[in-house]
């Protein structure tokens, strides 16, 4: 099937060599999967392992990031917190990404008053300053890891609604879903079967641009002491931690965990702006 | 009928129709608050020891024993006569510490708002006019990088550079130096207050204090700004009258600045709408990192005490500022286009 490859393959390539920075994106987002994937086995020290003799060291052969103010290892904290992190971003997307997905795809096939209601509640969400809710959302459920991930689910939510019910509303119409609905389907039928796997793609995009913002909300709200606390690893409370630090000229506590959120949320973005091109060149801001 | 009217009823439409967003943003946050573990009667008891005679003594002045339909729906009456309760914490109005925190946080979120558009509009302007060109791309490139720098990330490393390393701004808590006298209390904006009673060091000082914070929240916004100048000034520079104005000869930043933007404004005014929104969340890390004495930083307080009242007014706070801005865009949309208000 050499043909059927080099057909498959070339567009991609085409594209990656168009778009270097999409290519790079994608290598460095599977990097940190795979350094997240084994953290466990490759983190030279137990990242809740203390070791006071040694607190507060700078970074140097023996702790390439140096230590925290109880002698544990920055570097593999950090691989752990990658692991937690990335683990919470994409359980919770993929919970949003579900149920969203669902909803507004039903919605949008079907019309009518509750779809209007639907897509009112979803504006007014939407712009409501969706942090804050999650705080909200957090402090109700309680701190727990789980309880983060449900509370990001929920303020993500609302964005693969829209994007699920403006797909389909805009294919619903069209004479193969009709053809579709002629020939005796049933509605979740269609929906499941027809309109799902040609929303797929621009779904996958918002996903991709979603886990980044995941990331930040999860990291923001640990920050501030909600969802994860110490001495959980997790970049957000690394950070927050750190911050006392700062003053006495530590940098590397806040630095490194700080820096790699940083590529990580960058990662996410640089691909779905990508694989956005892709899809749609004319959406390119 | 008048233009005039017929903006001024869907001005007024629009403020109707927010009305149950509103209540369902009360009602939200109200049963919300219900659910939290934390039973604050218990929080505000004596001690771990205190009896439960004293618990149900405590629930019942705060009224936590009554149905909760009667709760809401005193929550509700109360909210009317503008009264959100009272604080634990504070043991204070929350109607009345809202009030004292608030220009706090306005000033901050505004003055990082103008920060930002003055960045912004500039960059986007230069990235359309030369687009694909290597300006466009640094610019762009710089955009993508400031919108994944987390807020309270590089607040930590603002302060670090700019304060520990050389020194160039004054300790970054608070608003103001507590030995520095306050202005007269005039309209609650520091900036403001210290230019009407004319004391130039007071105003430099607590420039000084805001200069951090706002620029944090600056950088993190400054990508949407840009991205839509840029996106919405190349649409309006393919159309017919700007090439018309560039045949006919007239320099170029009149074209752009006069025609072009003029015209490209009102996706821009939308997506301020938007970052306002996003900054408003925002603010709850900027005001934590830089000890901001704003009504984010209350609210989170009060979150973490299991404090119900000052949580719920502040949601609630969020949501009529919301809805005000978003009020406020549609009115400048119908003055940047009239065509809009036509609808």
């Amino acid at each position: 099937m050499p043909s059927l490859t080099a057909r498959w393959m070339s567009p991609a390539a085409r594209f990656f060599s168009h778009s270097p920075t999409t290519g790079i994106a994608a290598g460095a987002t599977l990097m940190l999967a795979f350094l997240a994937l084994t953290a466990p086995w490759i983190s030279p020290y137990d990242p809740l392992a203390s070791d006071v003799p040694h607190a507060l060291q700078a970074p140097g052969p023996h702790h390439w990031f140096g230590t925290d103010e109880l002698g544990r290892d920055v570097l593999s904290r950090v691989l752990a917190a990658g692991r937690l992190d990335l683990a919470i971003a994409v359980s919770a997307v993929g919970l949003s990404l579900a149920a969203g997905v669902t909803v507004g795809c039903f919605c949008g096939y079907l019309g009518g008053r509750l779809d209007r209601l639907v897509g009112r509640v979803v504006d007014v969400l939407t712009a409501f300053p969706l942090f804050v809710l999650a705080m909200a959302l957090v402090a109700a459920l309680g701190n727990s890891v789980e309880n983060l991930i449900y509370a990001t689910a929920i303020i993500n939510f609302p964005f693969y609604i829209r994007v699920a019910r403006a797909e389909v509303a805009a294919r619903r119409h069209l004479g193969w879903v009709e053809a579709a609905h002629l020939s005796g389907n049933s509605t979740p039928r269609i929906v499941i079967s027809f309109l799902l796997p040609n929303i797929l793609p621009t779904v996958a995009i918002q996903a991709s641009l979603n886990l980044g913002w995941a990331i930040l909300n999860a990291a923001g709200l640990s920050f501030l002491g909600l969802g994860i606390t110490v001495p959980t690893p997790e970049w957000g409370v690394m950070v927050a931690n750190g911050a006392h630090f700062m003053s006495s000229g530590r940098w590397w506590l806040v630095l490194f965990p700080g820096s790699v959120l940083m590529l990580t949320i960058l990662c996410f973005n640089l691909l779905g702006d990508g694989l956005r091109d892709l899809l749609d060149p004319r959406t390119r801001t | 009928m008048s233009m005039m009217q017929t903006f001024r009823r869907r001005i007024g439409a629009r403020a109707l129709a927010s009305l149950p967003a509103l209540l369902g943003v009360i009602v939200f946050t109200f049963v919300l608050m219900r659910v939290l573990p934390g039973d604050p009667a218990v929080y505000f008891a004596s001690g771990p020891n205190a009896g439960q005679a004293e618990i149900d003594g405590l629930r019942h002045k705060m009224g936590l024993d009554r149905p909760m339909p009667i709760q809401l729906a005193h929550y509700v009456a109360g909210i009317m006569t503008g009264d959100l309760g009272n604080s634990l914490t504070t043991g204070q109005p929350v109607m009345h510490d809202i009030q004292a925190r608030l220009p706090a946080s306005l000033e901050l979120t505004l003055t990082a708002l103008g920060l930002s558009l003055l960045l912004s509009l500039p960059l986007g302007i230069v990235s359309a006019w030369y687009a694909n060109s290597r300006w466009d791309q640094c610019i762009r490139t710089l955009c993508t990088i400031c919108f994944c720098i987390p807020p309270f990330v590089s607040a930590i490393f603002l302060i670090y550079v700019f304060y520990y390393i050389f020194g160039l701004v004054p300790d970054p808590t608070g608003r103001i130096n507590i030995f520095t006298p306050l202005p007269h209390d005039i309209t609650g904006f520091l900036l403001v207050d210290f230019l009407l009673t004319g004391d130039p060091a007071g105003w430099r000082e607590a420039a000084g204090q805001l200069l951090l914070p706002a620029v944090t929240m600056a950088l993190f916004v400054l990508s949407p700004l840009t991205r839509m100048t840029r996106a919405s000034l190349l649409t309006v520079m393919n159309s017919d009258f700007i090439r018309t104005a560039r045949a006919m000869g007239l320099p170029t930043w009149r074209i752009v600045t006069v025609y072009a933007l003029r015209n490209a404004l009102s996706p821009i005014l939308t997506t301020i709408g938007i970052v306002f929104s996003t900054m408003l969340g925002a603010n709850v890390l900027v005001e934590k990192v830089f000890s901001w004495p704003g009504v984010a930083s209350y609210a989170l307080d009060a979150l973490v005490a299991s404090d119900y009242a000052p949580v719920q007014g502040f949601i609630l706070l969020m949501a009529i500022l919301f809805i005000m801005v978003n009020l406020l865009v549609d009115i400048l949309q119908g003055l940047v286009d009239p065509r809009v208000s036509m609808e």
